[in-house]
């Protein structure tokens, strides 16, 4: 029954004179996601207000589903529009609604009306108590009730007349693009992922930056983990997903530092490497899964370790959240069954017995000095060799 | 060089069967069920790939049922046979060093309420004769052997277990997961008191999603998939045309130069242990000669473990698995290895090459060269 969609925006609408950017770039994601649907959808912007209208066939779940995708959307209302002919016209369609939406019609109801056409002839609380009227009339079952009302109807007088009564949550959040870039560090698990669709839900596009290890790691981690792109990229739009074949620096490290700091300072060349493949596409930050305490290298203490190579800041969405609560985000967004894969990454490969946990960075410093005759080269060649896949 | 020694986990279709199938597809793809002329066609090339197919292991084309694989033979063997067969006893018999497809279908039956005996093996991966017949009870329904280990290449006594088992109660169902041996042994289930014989296609350099069971004439089964009533309503679902055909084919052609790719498969396996063994710290599982199957070889490297090597030797073009690929999902350590006692720090450090007719000299000696000057390279990062 229901062909258009009134999009609500929360955070947007507060904004001042920046509002029709962000208005704009809602009006794109919302145009990019409908892409993926079935069907020929029109996105409107009007009276501060989004609409999108479907023609020809399409499907509702569908429909929604990829909707729901969209940052900046708080709420999906599917309804129904008339043209404003006479107040008998729109009557007639109200109860149609009505019926079609709530067969079970033991309920109570309040009506919402909304006038955005001062001239319409009837002020607010006339229409409120008219189309009530004609309701009560129509179904003998139904009862008004206006604090607690099992139905909000919202009738809204525009241009045309729109009809709904249904607010569907969006995932709330700022439309991709109103907030810069930031780089992703990806691996095969759990955390990155839900870290990625956090930043991205501010608004923030990302792009990705994995870290491969032949033969220590296989082709299958490595798709895994373009899956695992594929996925926040239905929230994030595209990623270009950077793969860098870390080996010969893993090797290096292992060959000349204290296995077991061989995790904190793997770490600080990933942010190394991080930080430079961001500068260089215009990248304002790292975002990583970290979470405090969860493994030996996100102590406290690591954390400032790994930290202090980097000057982008470096966002950690998940630092102060429970593994279960990582979790749970990770299963909503569908990345939880793919992270789970049992296929080794990088950082699970070579890892010592017993990792320092308290690691102190004056003596991490020192003993990086070691590779000092050979890292330069091997960050430049992992950085020129590195792939660059387009996840979309 | 490309060198594919992973023959075990599934073969090269042999481009006569692949072409036969393509002629199926395209041409004859009449459903054997419907009642006209295009049905009909298709019918008959079901029953002269079961003649083939027949004829082979010696025995009535009646006694063929077609499946989707080697996992399904194994599944409708075992709980076909202890549904149908219950009422004469509970009991079951198999060894450790079983498929999963073989070990989980027991696990399952005994949930159901059928109680399992394990057999042990010994080092070389075989089964004592005597703790069989020892076993072996009045209310023993089904004994479940494989032919070949898919892990180690160990060989069962297949008939002398088969004498055995008939001897001592000639009720029991002797069940032979034959996947990987068939087409490295010739197998005749009449002689060999077998009266269920699990075969796949894709191991075979047949097509992938097809195999067969062997049913003799007086095992009394119960179908495990149900519908149309296809197979005399053994097995329903519409007859996979093109991979009963392409198995058929496939079977054929495997006998056809039998004695010579034998002699051929076991002289690769002599030249790539005898090359492997020259390096240091690294061991052979199972046994080796004539007494082993001819085309697989379980290698334990020391201090590297089985996937970085797998990929190594992935990266110039050799292709192993490692452990057993149809197992290889779960990362799990292998039973069979386990059963075999292999010491534990091989355990996770076991690679499997599995060879076919094709496979040449030099794609034997190119690998052992390749081993040899990867392996101090890898070895010098391992995980502590």
């Amino acid at each position: 029954m229901y062909s258009s969609f009134l999009i609500k925006y929360a955070e947007i609408g507060i904004k001042g004179k920046n509002r029709y950017l962000f208005e704009n770039a809602l009006v794109n994601q919302i145009r990019f996601a409908m892409r993926r649907c079935e069907g020929e959808f029109e996105v409107r912007k009007a009276e501060g207000r989004i609409y999108v209208d479907a023609s020809g066939n399409f499907d509702y779940d569908e429909t929604i589903e990829n909707l729901q995708t969209v940052f900046g959307v708080s709420g999906i209302c599917p309804m129904i529009q008339v043209e404003d002919d006479s107040f008998e016209n729109i009557s007639r369609v109200v109860v149609d609604f009505m019926d079609k939406a709530y067969p079970d019609k033991n309920k109570t109801f309040k009506v919402y009306a909304r006038r955005s056409r001062k001239t319409y002839p009837r002020n607010t609380m006339e229409l409120n108590a008219d189309i009530g009227e004609v309701i009560l009339n129509a179904f003998p079952e139904i009862k008004v009730d206006v604090h607690n009302p099992d139905i909000c109807l919202y009738v809204e007088i525009r241009e045309k007349v729109y009809i709904y009564s249904q607010i569907i949550p969006g995932p709330g959040g700022m439309p991709i693009g109103t907030n810069g870039k930031a780089m992703l560090l990806l691996s095969g698990g759990i955390d990155s992922p839900v870290a990625g669709y956090m930043v991205s839900k501010r608004g923030v596009k990302i792009d990705a930056v994995y870290f491969h290890a032949p033969p220590y790691t296989s082709e299958r981690a490595k798709q895994k983990v373009v899956d695992l792109a594929k996925l926040v990229s239905r929230y994030s739009g595209p990623i270009n997903l950077h793969v860098i074949n870390f080996t010969d620096i893993q090797l290096a490290i292992y060959e000349k530092c204290p296995h077991d700091e061989l995790t904190i300072i793997m770490r600080r060349y990933m942010m190394r490497i991080a930080e430079a493949i961001a500068t260089e596409t215009d990248c304002l930050g790292l975002i990583t899964g970290e979470s405090i305490g969860q493994v030996a290298s996100q102590t406290l203490h690591s954390l400032a370790c790994t930290n202090e190579v980097c000057t982008l800041p470096v966002y950690r969405p998940c630092i102060g959240m429970d593994k279960q609560e990582i979790v749970d985000i990770s299963e909503k967004i569908n990345t939880y069954e793919t992270s789970i894969l049992p296929f080794e990454d990088c950082c699970t490969i070579f890892v010592a017995k017993h990792p320092v946990t308290k690691p102190n960075l004056n003596i991490i410093k020192r003993h990086e000095h070691n590779l000092d005759e050979v890292i330069d080269d091997l960050m430049k060649t992992a950085l020129e060799s590195r792939e660059i896949i387009e996840v979309r | 060089m490309e060198c594919y020694f992973d023959n075990s986990a599934t073969t090269r279709v042999y481009p006569e069967v692949a072409e036969l199938m393509m002629k199926i597809m395209l041409e004859d793809y009449g459903n054997p069920s419907s009642m006209h002329l295009k049905g009909m066609d298709a019918e008959v090339y079901v029953r002269h790939a079961r003649e083939a197919i027949a004829k082979s292991l010696k025995v009535d084309d009646r006694c063929i049922l077609f499946t989707s694989g080697g996992t399904e033979s194994d599944n409708m063997a075992l709980i076909g046979c202890a549904s149908a067969n219950k009422r004469a006893g509970m009991h079951i018999i198999t060894t450790r060093i079983e498929h999963p497809a073989v070990l989980d279908s027991c696990k399952y039956l005994e949930s159901q309420g059928f109680e399992i005996t394990y057999l042990d093996v010994d080092t070389n991966g075989q089964i004592s004769l005597e703790k069989l017949e020892q076993a072996i009870r009045p209310d023993t329904i089904i004994v479940s052997i494989m032919y070949t280990n898919n892990e180690i290449g160990s060989v069962q006594p297949i008939e002398e277990a088969g004498k055995i088992i008939k001897a001592k109660n000639p009720g029991t169902l002797f069940h032979v997961d034959a996947v990987q041996g068939f087409g490295k042994y010739r197998i005749y289930p009449k002689k060999m008191n077998i009266d269920l014989l699990s075969v796949s296609g894709h191991k075979i350099h047949g097509p992938k999603g097809v195999g067969f069971l062997y049913i003799g004439e007086k095992v009394k089964i119960h179908p495990i998939i149900h519908g149309g009533g296809q197979q005399k309503n053994l097995r329903s679902g519409t007859e996979n045309v093109p991979g009963i055909v392409g198995i058929a084919k496939a079977t054929e052609l495997i006998y056809q130069d039998f004695d010579s790719d034998l002699d051929h498969m076991y002289a690769l396996k002599e030249r790539l242990i005898k090359g492997l063994l020259e390096i240091e710290d690294v061991k052979i599982n199972g046994l080796t000669g004539r007494d082993s199957a001819p085309h697989i070889i379980s290698l334990s490297v020391g201090s590297i473990r089985s996937e970085v090597l797998l990929h190594a030797l992935e990266d110039k073009g050799i292709y192993v698995s490692a452990g057993s690929a149809c197992a290889s999902n779960k990362p799990a350590i292998s039973e069979t290895l386990k059963a075999i006692g292999v010491e534990k720090r091989f355990l996770d450090s076991t690679i499997r090459f599995s060879l076919c007719p094709s496979n040449t000299e030099e794609e034997i000696d190119y690998c052992i060269e390749v081993l040899k000057s990867i392996l101090p390279m890898l070895r010098k990062f391992t995980r502590h």
